[in-house]
């Protein structure tokens, strides 16, 4: 029992991370960027990369997972900012279903652009960078990869130390969103373009910015999937795109903390359907829930409770 | 050479016609208004000087330059601020939150506090409602939310957009009383309006639009006793 909730909140804190990017840019421009599970995807193949090509990175344990992180997440910062830019923004005054097409566009050129250079078949992740083996890890280090008692289940040091990371991270977040003058300025785009502007608000420069966050924190995320679950696929977007999704409609898309809520509601649903069902079931949980809350509660667990919402 | 210059400007939305070789001018320190029924063009014309739709044909110049390279955002840092049609308030965002994001250019962290302080003096009902939403004011506050926000960023000309749109007689005195205020306080205003009597009464010049295009303009006082004037905007 324990164990499955522990292995929910694992999951779902990465979950909840790829929603926050999800609900960032359909709060600030209303837009369901179905791109935004295959940026995932990329940093996902970005980390796998690193750890390959980086000499000497075998031999830094978790440091290893540290650095690969720093690196997806910044260029799939900065792949989120090119797509806003060159295909989002030009249609920003054009009915929605051009961008929404636009963005099923974009999730195949990211798709088959990785299966261009990394091919079809699913990758194996590098030893290296796996969280639930201890191969390699340096002394002073071991502990990342032993399982710590939580209550009658285990955990992991590292897939702590990640859970941790994702915490903080949303933590960090929800500060910026909720206390500064630049989320200050993203809540004021989500609820008024024109009057942002006429504050002296840079709108375009500002959406950049929550692209580049959301699309960072998905990347964060890739380099997380492949650690935990030891091989990845170009495809794999596709499907957390639409888990994803799903968690910041349980929570209330638009809604930062919904999708943080919904995040690890869906990782905890998951895990207990698998260890009650079986794990052939594990996605059907997901798109129940979602058809369970389209219908049932639209507006998420948190509703309309629109003052998070950016 | 004027403070704000608008010279022969036309604006065009698609094929329809909004302005037509639209001139006027305001000078440092002036009130001046604009005057016009709906559809006149009013908002236009101040959605133009704001940079939010292009000119096809003129210039607009402030403090000697012309602004057709300058982005709208970039125009309150020129001290040029908008107070839009319907106020526009960030309606989830609380009364304190409206004010910190009119100072959203202000790097000076101290002034923009002092400044929130200036605007509750000036207006006390906002000061007791900063922690509630913008949304949830009454329509006389949320005007004064939207200009007590303008002022925030302290500008050298306030443009405003229909300030007594909707507000009940006793409240448009209110508002035109702050709008006078803070002309004496130094800011020069352009202030669109449909209430010509309400406007007459605080401008010291104003224009008549009327399709796109200025068909009177004068010392208020004297537009006041214009029987045009009286008879189309002050009801006969
Ligand atoms: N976004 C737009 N697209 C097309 N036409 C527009 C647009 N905005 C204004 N117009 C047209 O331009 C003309 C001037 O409109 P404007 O809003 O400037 O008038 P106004 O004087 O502010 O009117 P009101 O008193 O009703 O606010 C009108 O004929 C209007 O229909
Ligand atoms: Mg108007």
């Amino acid at each position: 029992m324990t164990q499955i909730i522990l292995n929910g909140l694992f999951v779902g804190s990465f979950y909840a991370l790829i929603a926050l990017g999800y609900s960032m840019v359909y709060g600030i421009i209303k837009l369901l960027n179905f791109a935004h599970g295959d940026i995932f995807m990329f940093g996902a193949y970005i980390g796998m990369t690193c750890l390959t090509v980086i000499p000497g990175i075998g031999s830094l344990g978790i440091g290893a997972i540290a650095i690969v992180l720093l690196i997806s997440a910044l260029l799939t910062g900065a792949t989120g900012v090119l797509i806003e830019t060159l295909a989002y923004r030009p249609l920003r005054s054009a009915p929605r279903l051009s961008v929404l097409i636009t963005a099923v566009g974009m999730s195949f050129l990211l798709e088959y652009g990785v299966r261009q250079i990394w091919g079809p078949d699913p990758q194996p992740w590098p030893q290296a960078g796996r969280l639930t083996e201890a191969a390699n890890w340096p002394a002073g280090l071991q502990w990342g990869a032993q399982r710590i008692d939580i209550l009658g289940g285990s955990l992991t040091g590292a897939q702590l130390v990640l859970m941790a990371l994702a915490v903080v991270l949303m933590a960090v977040l929800a500060l910026y969103i909720g206390k500064t003058r630049e989320g200050r300025a993203m809540r004021a785009i989500a609820l008024d373009k024109r009057a942002a502007t006429l504050m002296g608000i840079n709108v375009n420069a500002t959406i950049s910015r929550v692209f580049f966050i959301g699309s960072a924190l998905a990347g964060v995320a890739g380099v997380m999937h492949g650690a935990y679950y030891s091989s990845i696929t170009f495809l794999m977007g596709f499907l957390l795109g639409l888990k994803a999704f799903t968690a910041a409609v349980i929570g209330g898309i638009g809604n930062l903390y919904g999708a943080m809520l919904g995040g690890l509601t869906l990782g905890l649903l998951e895990a207990f359907g698998t260890a009650w069902f079986g794990g052939e079931w594990k996605d059907v949980f997901a798109f129940v829930f979602l058809i369970a809350f389209l219908t049932l509660r639209p507006t998420g667990i948190l509703g309309e409770r629109v003052v998070e919402r950016m | 050479m004027s403070w704000l210059e608008v010279d022969g400007v036309d604006v065009f939305y698609g094929r329809i016609q909004a302005l037509h070789q639209l001139s006027f001018v305001v000078e440092e320190g002036e009130i001046v208004s604009l005057l016009g029924n709906n559809g006149a063009g009013k908002s236009t014309t101040l959605n133009l000087v704001s940079r939010i739709v292009p000119a096809s044909a003129g210039r607009v110049v402030w403090q000697g330059d012309d602004m057709a390279r300058t982005a709208a955002h970039d125009l309150v840092a020129r001290g040029l601020v908008q107070v839009p049609e319907g106020r526009r308030i960030f309606s989830t965002m609380t009364v304190e939150e409206n004010l910190m994001l009119g100072g959203y250019r202000v790097r000076d962290k101290k002034a923009i506090s002092q400044r929130v302080d200036q605007v509750y003096d000036l207006m006390p009902r906002l000061r007791e409602r900063r922690s509630q939403e913008g949304g949830t004011l009454s329509g006389g506050e949320q005007q004064m939310l939207a200009i007590g926000r303008a002022l925030i960023a302290a500008p050298k000309l306030l443009l405003l957009d229909e300030p007594s749109m909707g507000l009940a007689p006793l409240m448009v005195k209110q508002v035109m009383d702050i709008i006078r205020t803070v002309n004496q306080r130094g800011t020069t205003i352009l202030v669109v309006e449909q209430n010509a009597k309400a406007a007459l009464r605080i401008a010291d010049r104003a224009y008549v639009l009327d399709n796109g295009a200025v068909t009177l303009s004068g010392p208020a006082s004297q537009l006041a006793g214009d029987p045009r004037v009286v008879e189309a905007y002050l009801g006969g």
